[in-house]
């Protein structure tokens, strides 16, 4: 990409305006949400810089909303109650959608292309539809406003982003590989736990991580189905826009911001050290 | 492999019954869950009625602001015969179609009310509302206010000034809701207040209150919740805004707001309790018979300016509890307030809400 | 016993199995295996997902009011000739019915059933059923028409009889503006009263406007990504992942607080003189909120399926079209898109089907004109209490929605979906 020199003078106006096209682009991706992240400390309830924030005077900053989200009652419950469910039905989804990938990647899968469509399907189905019809669902069997109902919800919501990354780390396993340790005389057992689970471990982890992110940033479902004691982070967040955005919501966003800056550095992490151990030379 | 389902199966079971157990210890200690709309006005409930109740009793109450879709959830969990909640703050247009619909208890009056503290029965002490499952609690007013910081000149001060956009500039908020609107928009037009639902039971009627409506539209910008009103005015998001006249007092006194209440034409109506079926209980009984009474209707008005569906709390009417401003001059009902309301008519709601919301949202999207 | 298939001259396995049989059992013992591992996946979507979704567009037609409230009017209207009034047995059963409705409670369900299908029908039932439980004896007929005279009306009864099927086809007509009237004829709702065909127009529309903007706006950078050093295009990867991967709730309010009117962007343009203060912009509450919003949140969609393509693409190609005196420009477009037809195809039915269902962001920054089907089957779902149109509604919504990802199957395969 770097310019040749030789380049003329149409080609470099070329490129330098291709780049900056770029950086316009990039700076719309990435720019609102970093401007969040000052507005969170203003010691004013407006969103948006005051004189004394734009002149860096520290008087314009404060740490009181941040102060105010950790006082609130119900935004710590609303913490406790989002961990709590994204983590079961992480562990649900994963456990369940992990097998199920294995199933699918083997050859003799019967009916594979209808299975993995009703699999993926909570992906595809519209997510209000998918609501209203948990809503009526999970309240016929009494599960409308409890955890358990809450959590299945969010388990068959997180399920397709599992299947879909273990079978894509399983369809790029070099099945040579189990061949060969069984040639070098290893049973099955130890085939796959010392060859294939190794090799399939960051599949399943970012693919737990994406089950984790459905759920704890899953807001319509749970708008529908969970009740008072479920009130998680996303409801507690849409009831304060929708009613009135205090700034308690901008520290509670960058709150958010940096948890999803850790789950992505955890996942870059894991995409390089499959990487490193399939053998790929990063191209 | 077998070992790998036998893992995950121990894994899914071991988070299934945690699962259970986490939700079976919240439900243990004795609560109740009311349901409401939130906001100050949730706020102003706590504080007269279940605070002192929970302090007296020991019974939690567990506050949801789900009154919104109020009669959607009473409707799907008696639906599912799963009712959980116990207590219900709702409209009384939207009470008697529960009502009729079978969804909530028939409340024997007298039987659950207490007296007045002079021995009159409950049944003759509420100002009205009392048809058959209600339990009047407020009444409250939607109408106009505007930021005075808007208008340098000329203030408005009549429902006509409101569809006024060349007198008046600024953007207006509305709710996104055709009860109101439309009543406001006759009364624009010239309708008097006594006239306007026999105006709006016909078809012209009806037609004629969209063209008024369609003079403001596109300056118009629609709430939903009731802290969005106040919260538009102070942004200057818009220069005039209705809303409930609790919520705009409340930024008046609390958060010194500088707006000013138009009560002229404003919408007057009830606001009470209902009890899903199969919730009335003894303990709900003796609840709803605590925060019903006299007095804390009266307690409820030092923290919102509503006014006590009692006759006998009218005169304990006090001062505001943070503030020590007088309310009784900032009722709905007070009579310097009360000189051209519009009495809402519930069961004209009740009856044609389904027909008006239809060609509402038809006009909102066009 | 095995030594029985075994002929002469085929092959067999130790044991005496031919092997083609053999092979078979095999193969389907390992068929059986895969599937087992599949099953529980299979077992729990199906109860937890597909089923409910099944019965919430089953609820678009299901009509179970009016044949379990008023059982005996509708078996005395079985034989009704639906020209002149039905004669007494049906206003008796009508009697029965409604008081025995007033005393379970469950009147209201058929009054807002038939309210829905005419205004007014509510108070007819409701009031009739009030005032029917105190009537002595009959004859009713003349009785029932003095409390209401809707019930002297042909036309009521023909509501009720049209009505009293298990299944409607109402809700389905009401959801693409269209009513049935007395005479039982389908027709076009009057203009005041139609909206879901062009909200639906308009759902598909913006989608549409979506997937275009992604797809200028996720070309150029995708193309970047692809082709800069590891290093740096890891760098730069990390300002589209960083949004993928944070709140839809976050990412919504950060554009509410850039565009309102005393928002950082007017603020931005006040200051700079390009507006003055009273002229500040409505940029959010309208389409253009939602268009921006929902593009922002949908961009990376459409960036990773592309930079997936584009990076499988040898830079050698371009290299060589150009070595051979190929203008840049033709080059371009005439070599290197069409290889990146499927990261194009791949991202936009992403973004396109997830646009076409998305409820929060309109929900939130949409206002009037920017409200999209989803917000009117949540409208339905909470507020109008229309449960069957709710229903109707996500039907249709669904239909569409599967047609899309059908085409994005056949044209690209749902194995090619890449996350991250």
């Amino acid at each position: 990409m770097a310019i040749p020199i030789y380049a003329g003078k149409l080609e470099r106006t070329w490129y330098y305006s291709y780049r900056i096209i770029c950086a316009l682009i990039f700076l719309f991706l990435i720019g609102p949400i970093l401007i969040i992240i000052p507005l969170s400390f203003n010691v004013q309830p407006y969103f948006t810089f005051t004189p004394e924030m734009l002149s860096f005077d520290p008087a314009g900053y404060s740490l009181r909303w941040y102060e105010e989200f950790l006082a609130s009652q119900e935004w710590m419950r609303s913490i406790k109650n989002s961990f709590m469910v994204a983590i079961a039905a992480t562990i649900l989804a994963t456990s369940l959608g992990t097998l199920a990938a294995l199933g699918l990647s083997r050859a003799e899968m019967p009916y594979r292309a209808l299975i993995m469509s009703i699999l993926i399907s909570p992906m595809i189905v519209p997510l209000i539809v998918s609501a209203a019809g948990m809503f009526f669902f999970y309240s016929s069997i009494n599960l409308a406003g409890t955890f358990l109902g809450l959590i299945l919800a969010h388990t068959a919501l997180g399920i397709p982003f599992v299947v879909i990354t273990v079978t894509a780390t399983l369809s790029g396993f070099d099945h040579s590989l189990t061949r060969a340790a069984a040639g070098l005389g290893a049973n099955p057992r130890v085939v796959f736990f010392k060859v294939m689970l190794p090799l399939v471990t960051p599949g399943v982890i970012s693919g737990a991580l994406f089950a984790f992110i459905t759920s704890f940033d899953e807001v319509v479902v749970a708008i529908f189905v969970a009740g008072v004691e479920q009130r998680t982070i996303p409801l507690q967040m849409w009831g304060g826009i929708r009613e009135q955005i205090s700034p308690t919501i901008l520290a509670v966003a960058t709150i958010l911001v940096a948890i999803s800056i850790l789950l992505l550095t955890v996942l870059e992490l894991l995409r390089r050290r499959s990487e490193r151990q399939r053998g790929l030379t990063p191209s | 492999m077998k070992k790998l389902l036998k893992r995950s199966i121990v894994a899914t079971a071991i988070a299934a019954v945690s699962m259970t157990m986490m939700t079976t210890a919240v439900q243990a200690e004795s609560s109740l869950t009311v349901v409401s709309w939130g906001g100050s006005y949730s706020k102003s409930q706590m504080r007269a009625y279940h605070e002192p109740w929970t302090a007296k009793t020991g019974t939690k109450i567990l506050h949801e602001d789900k009154s919104g879709t109020g009669l959607a959830g009473i409707r799907s969990q008696v639906e599912a015969n799963n009712v959980s909640w116990d207590l219900v703050d709702m409209l009384e247009g939207n009470a008697m179609i529960a009502c009729d619909e079978g969804l909530i208890e028939e409340i024997n009056y007298d039987e659950i009310l207490a007296p007045a503290p002079d021995g009159t029965p409950a049944s003759k002490d509420f100002l009205g509302g009392l048809n058959g499952c209600f339990i009047p609690q407020i009444y409250y007013a939607t109408l106009f206010a505007y930021n005075d910081e808007m208008f340098k000149g000329e203030k408005p001060s009549t429902i006509a000034d409101i569809f006024d956009l060349e007198k008046f500039p600024g953007k207006r908020s509305l709710e996104k809701i055709p009860a109101g609107n439309l009543e406001w928009a006759l009364m624009a037009d010239g309708v008097a207040a006594k006239d306007i639902y026999d105006v709006l039971s016909t078809e012209e009627g009806v037609t004629r209150a969209f063209k008024k409506l369609d003079t403001i539209k596109d300056s118009v910008i629609w709430w939903e919740a009731g802290a969005q009103p106040p919260q538009l005015l102070s942004d200057k998001e818009v220069s005039i805004a209705s809303g409930y006249n609790g919520r705009f007092f409340g930024a008046q006194v609390n958060e010194k707001q500088p707006f000013t209440i138009i009560w002229d034409g404003q919408l007057a109506e009830i606001d009470g309790w209902v009890v899903p079926k199969g919730k009335l209980t003894p303990e709900l009984k003796k609840y709803i018979k605590f925060i019903t009474d006299t007095q804390r209707l009266a307690d409820q008005s030092k923290y919102i300016s509503y006014g006590p569906a009692r006759k006998s709390s009218a005169s304990l009417v006090d001062k505001h509890a943070d503030t020590g401003v007088d309310m009784k001059p900032h009722m709905p009902t007070s009579p310097a307030n009360f000189t051209n309301p519009i009495i809402k008519n519930a069961e004209w709601w009740a009856n044609n809400n389904d027909d008006m919301s239809e060609r509402f949202n038809a006009w909102l999207s066009k | 016993m095995a030594n029985t298939y075994s002929k002469v001259g085929e092959m067999t396995t130790n044991d005496g199995v031919p092997l083609k049989i053999s092979l078979q059992r095999s193969q389907r013992k390992l068929k059986l295996w895969a599937f087992l591992l599949v099953a529980p996946l299979l077992i729990f979507i199906t109860i937890s997902f597909i089923l409910p979704v099944v019965s919430m567009t089953m609820r678009g037609v299901e009509n179970p009011q009016v044949a379990n409230i008023l059982p005996n009017v509708v078996d005395a209207l079985y034989v009704w000739d639906g020209v002149d009034l039905p004669d007494e047995a049906a206003y008796e059963a009508l009697v029965i019915d409604l008081t025995a409705g007033r005393k379970n409670k469950n009147i209201g369900k058929v009054a807002s059933r038939l309210n829905y299908e005419r205004s007014g029908m509510r108070r007819v039932i409701s009031g009739s059923s009030r005032k029917a439980a105190k009537l002595k004896e009959g004859p009713y007929k003349e009785q029932m028409i003095k409390i209401n005279k809707a019930w002297g009306d042909v036309t009521t009864w023909s509501l009720i009889k049209r009505e009293s099927g298990a299944f409607t086809y109402s809700y389905l007509v009401a959801a693409v503006d269209y009513k049935i009237t007395d005479q039982g004829d389908i027709v076009a709702k009057s203009e005041e009263k139609q909206i879901y065909k062009s909200l639906f127009g308009r759902t598909l529309m913006m989608s549409f406007t979506i997937t275009i903007i992604c797809i200028l706006l996720a070309y150029p950078i995708a193309y970047l990504l692809a082709t800069l050093p590891m290093a740096k295009s890891n760098l730069l990867m990390i300002l589209v992942l960083l949004p993928f991967w944070t709140s839809l709730l976050v990412r919504t309010t950060t554009w509410i607080v850039l565009l309102q009117s005393n928002g950082v962007l007017n603020d931005i343009l006040v200051w700079m003189n390009i507006i003055d203060d009273s002229g500040r912009l409505q940029m959010i509450y309208n389409q253009t909120g939602t268009i921006i919003a929902m593009t922002h949140i949908l961009l990376p969609f459409m960036v990773l399926p592309l930079y997936s393509v584009m990076k499988t693409i040898p830079p050698s190609y371009m290299r060589a079209a150009l070595s051979l005196g190929a203008n840049p420009v033709v080059s371009y477009v005439r070599v290197y898109i069409p290889m990146t037809v499927t990261g194009i195809g791949a991202g936009s039915l992403l973004v396109f089907i997830l646009s076409i269902g998305y409820y929060i962001t309109p929900a939130l920054v949409g206002g009037q004109s920017g409200v999209l089907i989803s917000n009117m089957i949540a409208y339905h779902m909470q507020n109008s209490l229309n449960w069957g149109l709710a229903g109707a509604l996500g039907f249709i919504l669904l239909v569409i929605v599967m047609i899309f990802y059908a085409i994005f199957n056949k044209v690209i395969g749902i194995d090619k979906m890449k996350m991250g």
